[in-house]
């Protein structure tokens, strides 16, 4: 008999060192991300994921999967709970869709979108933020970084290189590149390298791609992200 | 029909679009006449609003002008709603909210490229700017949003006949879109 848990009723079976998002995915329940990618080691930061696990509130993207654990997602209170996170997330940085080139490839958007948020509730931030266009072939526009720090582990743990890292804390945290100069130029980043790949946001683009598929006929304008994730993300994985 | 809805509508700091995309709705503004008069709105000059029952905002606030039709529109209509990407967020005005205005009014009208007779325009009428441009839920309560740059006539067109017919307006996921 396989160990099993529990998630909004549905029995869901699980292997040892499984998180709950591990479980969940395999088995066709999405549970609302930003941070988690199951390609790389989870950081349990964006809180989107949080399910109540026995009662408790857990990121399923870290939380082990045990025997027996009752989970709930998908209720109207972890839904509430999501939607205002994600509206801090907007609030927090600049998040102008209408002149963002990653308008409907964008996760922050498609997980918006997915929970229905129609507005932004809090007071807006406008936090100065700056543009590094100095690589021939990248740019990261840090009005739109959300601190997921895909590209940090994705730099790290895949291309074998260190060129992302998070700096300060609090309001005042922002991405950083190794380079003495502070400048993407100066790393040895490449366009080819995942961690230019897996911004969630348009933080990290391509440069002279951004419009090659037109607005109205991306990735989320006609299928949502539970959707979406569920199919990429089963590929990947253990 | 006696006892017609009645609709303000409004463009603040907006580029006007999200009204060209209630015009959309084409044949169906026909229906909608059935059911609605319009108050203010740049479809019939009236100038202020009065005992409205939806009031369409479009366009965030960037002068002083912008907050007092706001407070005029959130007086005078039973239900606000912030209409468009610029209304809820500030939009693609809003940034100019990391240049100093001073920098904004000095490049538009007396460095920029083209300027002739340099001056900062100080006729007494024209309102005076605020520091920042800002989404309009910052100012008044709203009661719903439409998003979109602009929202589709579809959307005016579900959230109109919702309310109309009584029912909690719902957009679905086809219908919810940021840009």
């Amino acid at each position: 008999m396989s160990k099993t848990i529990t998630i909004d009723g549905k029995t869901i079976p699980f292997e040892d060192g499984q998180t709950i998002m591990q479980a969940a995915t395999a088995a066709d329940v999405y549970i609302p991300h930003l941070c988690h990618h199951p390609d790389y080691t989870p950081h349990g930061s964006c809180k989107l994921c949080t399910v109540k696990v026995n009662g408790r509130n857990c990121s399923a993207c870290t939380f082990p999967a045990a025997e027996g654990q009752d989970v709930l997602n998908n209720i109207k209170e972890l839904t509430d709970d999501r939607q205002k996170i994600t509206q801090m997330l907007f609030v927090e940085g600049n998040h102008f869709c209408p002149s963002c080139e990653k308008t409907g490839n964008c996760q922050l958007q498609a997980v918006a979108y997915h929970l229905n948020m129609l507005d932004d509730h809090f007071p807006l931030f406008y936090p100065h933020r700056n543009v590094d266009a100095s690589h021939p072939d990248l740019m990261i526009d840090h009005n739109r970084c959300i601190f997921c720090t895909l590209c940090v582990r994705a730099s790290r743990e895949h291309d074998d290189k260190d060129v992302f890292a998070l700096s300060g804390r609090g309001i005042n945290k922002h991405l950083i590149v190794n380079s003495i100069s502070g400048l993407l130029k100066d790393t040895d980043m490449d366009m080819h390298d995942h961690a230019a790949h897996i911004c969630p946001t348009g933080a990290i683009l391509i440069k002279r791609t951004g419009y090659q598929v037109p607005i109205g006929e991306r990735i989320y304008d006609h299928q949502e992200i539970d959707a979406v994730s569920l199919a990429t993300e089963q590929q990947h994985g253990e | 029909m006696a006892n017609k809805i009645r609709v303000a509508t409004t463009s603040l700091a907006g580029c006007f679009g999200c009204h060209m995309s209630f015009l959309d709705l084409d044949e169906r503004l026909l229906q909608l006449a059935e059911l609605v008069e319009f108050d203010r709105s740049p479809i019939t000059d009236i100038e202020h609003c009065t005992n409205c029952d939806i009031g369409l905002i479009e366009g965030g606030v960037c002068n002083s002008e912008n907050v007092h039709t706001l407070r005029e529109f959130r007086k005078n209509c039973k239900i606000l709603v912030a209409v468009g990407a610029c209304a809820i967020n500030g939009g693609l005005p809003a940034m100019r909210n990391f240049i100093p205005l001073e920098e904004c009014l000095s490049e538009a009208y007396l460095d920029g490229i083209g300027v002739e007779n340099p001056q900062i325009p100080s006729d007494i009428e024209l309102p005076l700017l605020l520091d920042k441009v800002r989404p309009i839920h910052e100012v008044v309560k709203i009661d719903y949003y439409l998003p979109g740059c602009p929202p589709s006539a579809d959307v005016f067109w579900k959230f109109l006949t919702d309310l109309l017919e009584g029912r909690e307006p719902e957009l679905d996921y086809g219908l919810v879109h940021y840009d």
